[in-house]
């Protein structure tokens, strides 16, 4: 695969901050990041992170304090309105809220970005029809969207916004507002746009889960700073900050106060997780082995996943276990938890 | 007064009542309609926000709308006869009608055009479109109903501004009800244009709901 030398995203010292009645607050401090063509872009913070302001920053919908947005080499902070619409239709971008005209049909929000575009009507339907088997809802086309259910208005949404032919897709929380079933089927749609259109998507979400299906690489916001970025495999692997930990569930989501419980943490990557592993543990060391929590679920084809096991308190059996698992090929290491 | 007679009136002041209010409504909102826009684009959050503007016009239109009709007639009187030709008649009521209705249409339009979910402008606007397109296109469609609803609460508050007509010397039911009814003790000249009038406000309002439910896709 040939790498294009230009970024498709390119954000440097990007910066947000929002008057307040006496003071200020710090949406985001100093972002830098880089996205290449054809990633799925995960970011992903606790609400109050600033990765919603940071996606709207993306296409200027926010607009930063200071820095730069480089869209395939050009600061879209600079740009003009012309310039600006023009590189918006390169962009698309779905909601949390779905955001359909509420009083158009589902073909008539389709063919909106191609009506402003000034497509020729007779070409427009069609192309309409083409979006709609896309995503699975040509027997909807004259329905109205309050007529349809959430999964199905993301659809669409997501139809119009592949009208204009975008190379990227922004996704603003776009499965939040989705129950678990509706959000794997978009989430799977998200990813087929993403291998058979090739287009780049950048999503932000609170939801791990969300990141561990369908991301390559995922970027962690936590209070305006991003605190971790890399590839989706090397993140869960190393996870360096506490705001992934919390999100990896490492960590609870809110620091308690209760004393906390030390723990061996054993990272599966996707050959070793076929290996009894626990089993063995227990049989060659000779130790009992307490399972605090276990994670295990595919990623990329492969298995990956976590555990977490109780610390034995003798510090040579600590040694023991932690020297035999590294022998295995896993990843080990020691955390607290409460 | 007997039918033959009464119905000829009754018939001859509908159309004039029918007159004034369909023309001053129409002129109304060709000027209350694109200033209930700016008022809804040029705030702060809007698309092209201009916020002292925003505050000029909407002080201005404050300033008109609080001028009960029946004084705006009287101020307006040498305004009237400039523009009109005369300030007395049917046909001259409508200048000072569209100088009150207006200010209130902006209003109403206004409040039409918030009622839009923000979403829906800033995903038109993720979409590249030009504020031009936003406002013919997603702005004004998505408040139709509301509009609709709107237009018949404004056109009959119109409606009811015609009645006070005969002050400045114009037909109408209303008129009917004071000069020829009221004045000279014709009740039943009175009465009969009185429940004409309230009759007219009724079926314009049953129509205004009719039409927005049916205008209507967001409640299904």
């Amino acid at each position: 695969m040939s790498e294009a030398l230009t970024p498709q995203i390119e954000i440097r010292g990007l910066s947000k901050v929002y008057p307040i009645p006496g003071g200020e607050v710090h949406a985001l401090t100093n972002i830098n990041l880089t996205i290449e063509k054809g990633d799925i872009y995960g970011i992903i913070g606790m609400s109050g992170a600033g990765k919603s302001t940071l996606i709207r920053c993306l296409n200027r919908l926010d607009t930063p304090t200071d820095g730069q947005i480089l869209i395939d080499g050009e600061n879209i902070l600079a740009m003009d309105k012309k310039q600006l619409r023009q590189t918006r239709r390169r962009m698309a971008m779905i909601f949390q809220q779905f955001n359909l005209l509420m009083q158009k049909s589902v073909a008539r929000n389709v063919r909106y970005p191609l009506e402003i575009a000034g497509v020729p009507k007779k070409q427009a339907n069609e192309r309409v029809m083409e979006l709609l088997r896309i995503v699975g809802l040509e027997d909807k086309a004259n329905a109205f969207p309050a007529q349809l259910s959430g999964g199905q208005k993301q659809r669409v949404a997501i139809a119009r916004a592949l009208a204009s032919d975008p190379e990227m897709l922004l996704c603003d929380e776009a499965t939040s507002a989705l129950d678990p079933m509706t959000t794997q089927s978009i989430l799977a749609l998200l990813q087929k746009i993403n291998s058979e259109l090739g287009i780049t998507v950048v999503l932000i979400t609170h939801e791990m889960a969300v990141i561990r299906q369908i991301c390559n690489k995922v970027a962690i916001l936590d209070g305006g700073l991003l605190v971790e970025q890399g590839t989706v495999d090397d993140v869960f692997m190393h996870t360096k900050s506490a705001a992934g930990r919390r999100l990896f569930g490492i960590l609870p989501e809110q620091q308690e106060q209760l004393p906390p419980q030390p723990a061996i943490r054993i990272v599966f990557d996707g050959e070793a997780a076929e290996q009894p592993i626990i089993s063995k543990l227990v049989k060659e060391i000779g130790l009992d082995v307490n399972i605090l929590s276990a994670d295990i679920r595919q990623l990329n084809q492969k298995a990956y996943g976590q555990m977490l096991i109780a610390r034995p308190d003798d510090p040579f059996d600590v040694q023991q276990v932690m020297e035999y698992l590294r022998g295995l090929g896993m990843t080990v290491e020691e955390v607290n938890m409460p | 007064m007997t039918w033959e007679k009464l119905l000829p009136l009754l018939w001859n002041s509908t159309v004039e009542t029918l007159y004034m209010t369909f023309w001053s409504s129409l002129i109304a909102y060709a000027v209350g309609l694109p200033l209930g826009v700016l008022l809804v684009i040029t705030r702060k959050d809007g698309i092209m926000p201009a916020p002292t503007f925003n505050t000029v016009l909407g002080v201005v239109i404050n300033f008109l709308r609080s001028i009960p009709f029946i004084i705006m007639l009287a101020v307006l009187f040498p305004v009237t006869r400039a523009v009109i030709g005369t300030a007395i008649g049917t046909k001259s009521i409508v200048f000072p009608l569209i100088i009150s209705a207006f200010p209130y249409i902006a209003r109403m339009v206004e409040s039409s055009l918030e009622e839009v979910d923000h979403g829906i402008i800033e995903a038109a606007q993720s979409m590249g479109s030009t504020n031009w397109q936003i406002i013919y296109k997603v702005l004004l469609p998505e408040a139709v109903p509301s509009l609709v609803n709107g237009a018949a609460i404004s056109i009959t508050t119109i409606l009811g501004y015609t009645a006070m007509a005969s002050a400045a010397g114009g037909g109408g039911l209303g008129s009917l009800a004071i000069v020829k009814g009221l004045n000279v003790r014709k009740f039943d000249v009175m009465y009969s244009a009185s429940l004409l009038l309230v009759a007219l406000v009724q079926i314009i309002t049953v129509f205004g709901t009719r039409i927005t439910r049916r205008l209507d896709h967001k409640r299904r």
